[in-house]
């Protein structure tokens, strides 16, 4: 098994499975913040019991980090043993006849996501765990909504959440369906696949991206 | 038609090369690309220079042996087919046209555009045959039931020539869709399930030694490959050395 995970196709199947599970967790994590667009009371709720619960606390978000930070890690080696696969660079290369942009630049639109990543942990993670578990305030189950509006009050925030999140939009338009064909799904699933691909890649981005909009034009 | 030729140069597999120009005049937009680097290797050899050194054999697509990165693709700007299927009418007077060897770190240049394709044979040694006795009783091959879309998707992957257009094509130089071909083949036929565990394992191996890179599943090598070959088998060569891990 561990030959497995050090071959080629092990490490592809790896990142899939990291890629997995982090595009089950946006599903979460924008269902949460959805409710933010239509109810104060129902998003404190909800934020109170991820921010609470010990299951989410003490298991889910371990696993969510170490996840985000195998994928990063595994998506930078196999980046560089890639470029040494190749050796001399091309004079003249045609990538665009063969190959899409999105899948020619995963490194890039990853590494715009793993700087939106450094923000948002500044923004929500630090203060929070700073708020449990460093200051110690008193549990206040309402105080998330006011902190959620407040972030998104500057412009220059709002606007690196908007590029980040087209930059996550392109980087799973090629990743979904690509991390279903590492773990051998077939090619006739394939084309179901990239039609939900395609969907999952504009609604969940496009999710994040009217939260963000919404609260800095509603809050006065 | 007249062109402008950017060739990479190389004397050997230690020297470095470099891109030097040529001129060819009054190319026939019937003659195939190979046809055309015998006219400037003739205006070469008749000036006394060394002429440019390529691999062919065939010329009619079935060898695999010629290869050449041409305007910045594999076997050229025309699709399923190979250098030498490729024909001038692609081109238009005046063009100036770059042909670079195949490049990967697995193929090491040995003159010229010619480059080292023993890796791809080395895989083929670690798995790609099934073992049978051929001492003159051999079971006949017909009296094994086979449906008709196993047969046929064994025969489409058998059609892969082992050029390396994939792995030149490919940003990562990876060669899982010739390895995934070579892998299906044996794979989909009752002949192959008895070594089937081993082989994908044995030639993952061995690819993985050669230094060929990792796929990213950008899917350039299907549309570059001359003989169509489907990223369906490197799905299936995924789904094999899965199957053989835990099996
Ligand atoms: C929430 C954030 C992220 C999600 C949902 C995500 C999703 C994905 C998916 C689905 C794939 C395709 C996997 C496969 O082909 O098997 C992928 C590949 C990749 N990701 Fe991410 N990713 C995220 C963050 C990042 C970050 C921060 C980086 C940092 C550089 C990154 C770098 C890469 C690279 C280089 C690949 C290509 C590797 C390959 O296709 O084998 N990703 N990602
Ligand atoms: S898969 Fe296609 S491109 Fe690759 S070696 Fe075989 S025939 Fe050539
Ligand atoms: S020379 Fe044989 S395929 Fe081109």
């Amino acid at each position: 098994m561990s030959g497995f995970f050090k071959s080629s196709i092990g490490r592809k199947v790896a990142m899939a499975l990291s890629a997995f599970f982090l595009m089950f967790f946006l599903i979460i994590h924008l269902a949460v913040n959805i409710t933010s667009l239509f109810s104060a009371d129902v998003f404190n709720e909800m934020s109170h019991f991820m921010g609470t619960n010990p299951l989410v606390q003490f298991a889910l978000q371990p696993v969510l980090i170490f996840g985000v930070v195998f994928h990063f890690i595994m998506g930078f080696v196999l980046e560089l043993r890639n470029k040494k696969a190749k050796g001399v660079a091309y004079a003249k290369n045609n990538g665009a006849a063969n190959s899409t942009w999105m899948s020619r630049n995963m490194v890039y639109s990853g590494l715009v996501i793993l700087a939106f990543l450094v923000l948002h942990f500044i923004d929500f993670w630090f203060p929070e765990l700073n708020y449990k578990y460093i200051a110690v305030n008193p549990e206040d189950p309402t105080r998330y909504f006011h902190e959620l509006q407040e972030k998104f009050i500057p412009v220059w925030r709002v606007a690196a959440y908007v590029i980040a999140f087209i930059l996550l939009g392109l980087h799973l338009a090629h990743g979904f369906a690509s991390s279903f064909q590492s773990l051998g799904a077939s090619t006739i699933r394939q084309k179901t696949l990239q039609t939900f691909g395609k969907a999952y890649s504009i609604i969940i981005p496009l999710g994040f991206i009217v939260i963000a909009l919404y609260h800095h034009f509603s809050h006065h | 038609m007249n062109l402008t030729l950017k060739i990479w140069r190389q004397k050997d597999s230690k020297s470095k090369g470099q891109m030097v120009d040529y001129k060819v005049t009054e190319i026939s937009e019937h003659m195939s690309f190979l046809e055309m680097m015998d006219v400037l290797n003739e205006q070469l050899v008749n000036s006394g220079e060394e002429p440019v050194a390529f691999d062919h054999d065939c010329r009619e697509g079935i060898c695999g042996m010629c290869s050449m990165y041409i305007n910045g693709e594999a076997h050229g700007p025309d699709r399923g087919v190979t250098t030498c299927q490729l024909h001038m009418r692609m081109f238009k007077d005046g063009d100036t046209i770059t042909i670079e060897p195949f490049r990967a770190a697995a193929f090491p240049v040995i003159k010229d555009l010619v480059v080292d394709r023993m890796a791809f044979e080395r895989i083929q040694q670690a798995g790609g045959y099934i073992s049978v006795n051929t001492s003159g009783n051999t079971q006949d091959a017909n009296s094994i039931p086979i449906s008709k879309h196993a047969a046929d998707e064994a025969m489409d992957a058998a059609t892969c020539i082992g050029c390396g257009a994939c792995v030149a094509t490919c940003k990562n130089s990876s060669a899982m869709l010739f390895v995934g071909a070579k892998v299906s083949q044996f794979a989909l036929l009752p002949q192959g399930q008895v070594e089937a565990a081993d082989r994908v394992r044995n030639m993952v191996a061995q690819m993985d030694l050669e230094g060929f890179g990792n796929c990213t599943n950008t899917g350039a090598c299907e549309i570059e490959c001359p003989k169509g070959i489907s990223l369906e088998n490197i799905a299936r060569m995924n789904r094999e050395l899965m199957k053989s891990t835990v099996s």
